[in-house]
């Protein structure tokens, strides 16, 4: 990520809430709807959620999807930690779990699922990750949040909400499943 | 950590950290394409002064499916046969660029020593009689797949303690992630002063191994190392397994299901007969397989960020 702005005092940060739980549920709803009709139905799909708060949007997007075509979709968790470009230049940091649905990812559509879009470098990491796990067919990418200052030639095909933001700004995403509530906040 | 060179280096909270990584890498040895960018640009030497098999390859397989380069240099066929000393073999090659260095050394303290000497980060893959951190790290980390936690476990180790690294880096391990410890072998190959060790780590000694297989959660039998015995430590292979092999009549007195363990090479029909190396509780080929995931580990821990910090 490029580093935000941390010379702000956390005392001086207000936080105002952009999302709540209400918004980011229909942001999800919308966001599932619109991936069945790019793909003309759930066949083929292959969401995969980014470590960390992407792999509860990728499940929550798996359950939706699930409830309108009343056939489940494959889910799966991503782990980009060793491809990505800042390894060296901080403290080791702890990988998590990447793992498939039984089916693979060879010549499915896959849904790269992400809390927020900043500079671009995580989905780079995960399209070199991929590479080595497969060939998929097509690859999109879906975020919660699209909060600008991208760094790679890099966009989102489906967003829940545009965040224009100063890079001294910090967004944050909350989801029940890893922090007890779901909020979108920005400070 | 900058250094792995002794159980001791490693906090309780950096042993777990370690498995679940190891627990991650573990599934890269199923994909088709075994290989992780971590470590690409970072150089590894693997300097083995004495013979092995698993623990040398899989160090290099662990380096190479991270990327890293690795280079193999062993005593024969290295200037070590010309007379060269420890110390100038290391340095020659750290003055290439290394970034990590993993030694094995009939030498108790080698490791140690060469830790002194160089910048790159050292691995201790095996000195002498002293310790084998990787080989304790990937036993517990075996060992906790089949047991659960290993919080209250009898693990029972057996055989020649005194020439064994395997067994001194093990009894801390183990203890350290809360397993009850026992270890077993005959009067001769039980290190002098293990009671005041015994009594300080809270482990306990036994000579008999039919009295400490019934209770035992886990096995681990050690190798008898006939290149460290200079004299005479029991009269004869057929006496030693008969005293302490686990042979087919000894398996009948373990409880069902309970794994066992052996650092291998193994001595088939000395300490561990067929019956019990080939059992369906046997998990010695799985130690080999979890070996390269807990390398895999280390080398990550140790080389991937920005080597002045630890983990975060």
């Amino acid at each position: 990520m490029p580093a935000p702005d941390d010379t702000v005092p956390d005392t001086e940060r207000t936080e105002r809430t952009v999302l709540d739980a209400r918004d980011i549920s229909r942001a999800l709803t919308r966001i599932s709807h619109e991936l069945l009709e790019r793909n003309k139905g759930a066949t083929d799909l292959v969401l995969l959620g980014l470590h960390t708060r992407g792999v509860p949007l990728a499940r929550r997007i798996a359950e939706r999807i699930a409830a309108v075509e009343g056939t489940p979709v494959a889910v799966g968790e991503l782990d980009v930690t060793m491809y990505r470009d800042d390894l060296r230049s901080q403290p080791t940091r702890r990988a998590h779990k990447t793992s498939l649905p039984p089916g693979g990812i060879d010549e499915k559509v896959v849904v790269l699922v992400d809390d927020v879009l900043f500079s671009g470098r995580t989905i780079r990491a995960a399209l070199d990750a991929l590479a080595d796990l497969g060939r998929p067919g097509a690859v999109r990418l879906a975020v919660l949040v699209d909060r600008g200052h991208r760094e790679l030639p890099i966009r989102a095909d489906h967003v829940g909400k545009n965040l224009p933001s100063a890079l001294a700004e910090r967004v944050s995403v909350r989801l029940a499943e890893v922090d007890g509530t779901d909020e979108v906040t920005i400070s | 950590m900058k250094h792995l060179l002794s159980i001791d280096d490693l906090s309780t909270d950096e042993i777990l950290q370690l498995f679940e990584t190891a627990a991650d890498m573990h599934d890269v040895q199923s994909r088709e394409v075994k290989k992780l960018p971590a470590l690409r640009g970072r150089t590894v030497v693997n300097m083995f002064f004495e013979d092995s098999t698993r623990t040398r390859s899989s160090f290099e397989i662990a380096g190479k499916w991270l990327s890293a380069d690795v280079i193999n240099v062993s005593a024969k066929g290295s200037s070590t046969s010309k007379g060269e000393s420890l110390r100038d073999t290391v340095l020659t090659v750290c003055a290439m660029g290394v970034d990590g260095l993993v030694i094995r050394h009939p030498a108790s303290g080698a490791a140690v020593q060469v830790s002194e000497w160089v910048d790159a980060a050292v691995v201790n893959a095996g000195d002498g009689m002293h310790e084998h951190p990787t080989q304790a790290l990937l036993d517990a980390y075996t060992l906790q797949r089949h047991l659960g936690s290993l919080e209250g476990r009898h693990v029972a180790i057996i055989g020649d303690l005194t020439h064994s690294r395997v067994f001194r880096s093990n009894v801390q391990c183990l203890t350290r992630l809360g397993a009850r410890v026992t270890v077993v072998a005959p009067p001769t190959l039980m290190p002098s002063g293990i009671g005041a060790w015994s009594a300080s780590a809270g482990f306990e000694t036994s000579y008999d191994i039919d009295a400490v297989l019934p209770d035992a959660d886990a096995v681990m039998m050690l190798r008898v190392q006939r290149e460290r015995m200079s004299g005479a430590f029991f009269p004869s292979p057929r006496e030693y397994t008969v005293g302490y092999g686990l042979t087919r009549s000894r398996l009948g007195l373990l409880k069902p299901d309970v794994p066992i363990c052996h650092p291998g090479p193994m001595n088939r029909g000395l300490e561990i007969a067929a019956d019990a190396a080939d059992a369906a509780q046997s998990v010695v080929l799985e130690q080999v397989s979890s070996g390269l995931a807990i390398r895999m580990a280390v080398l990550y821990h140790l080389l991937a960020g920005d080597t002045r910090g630890g983990i975060a």
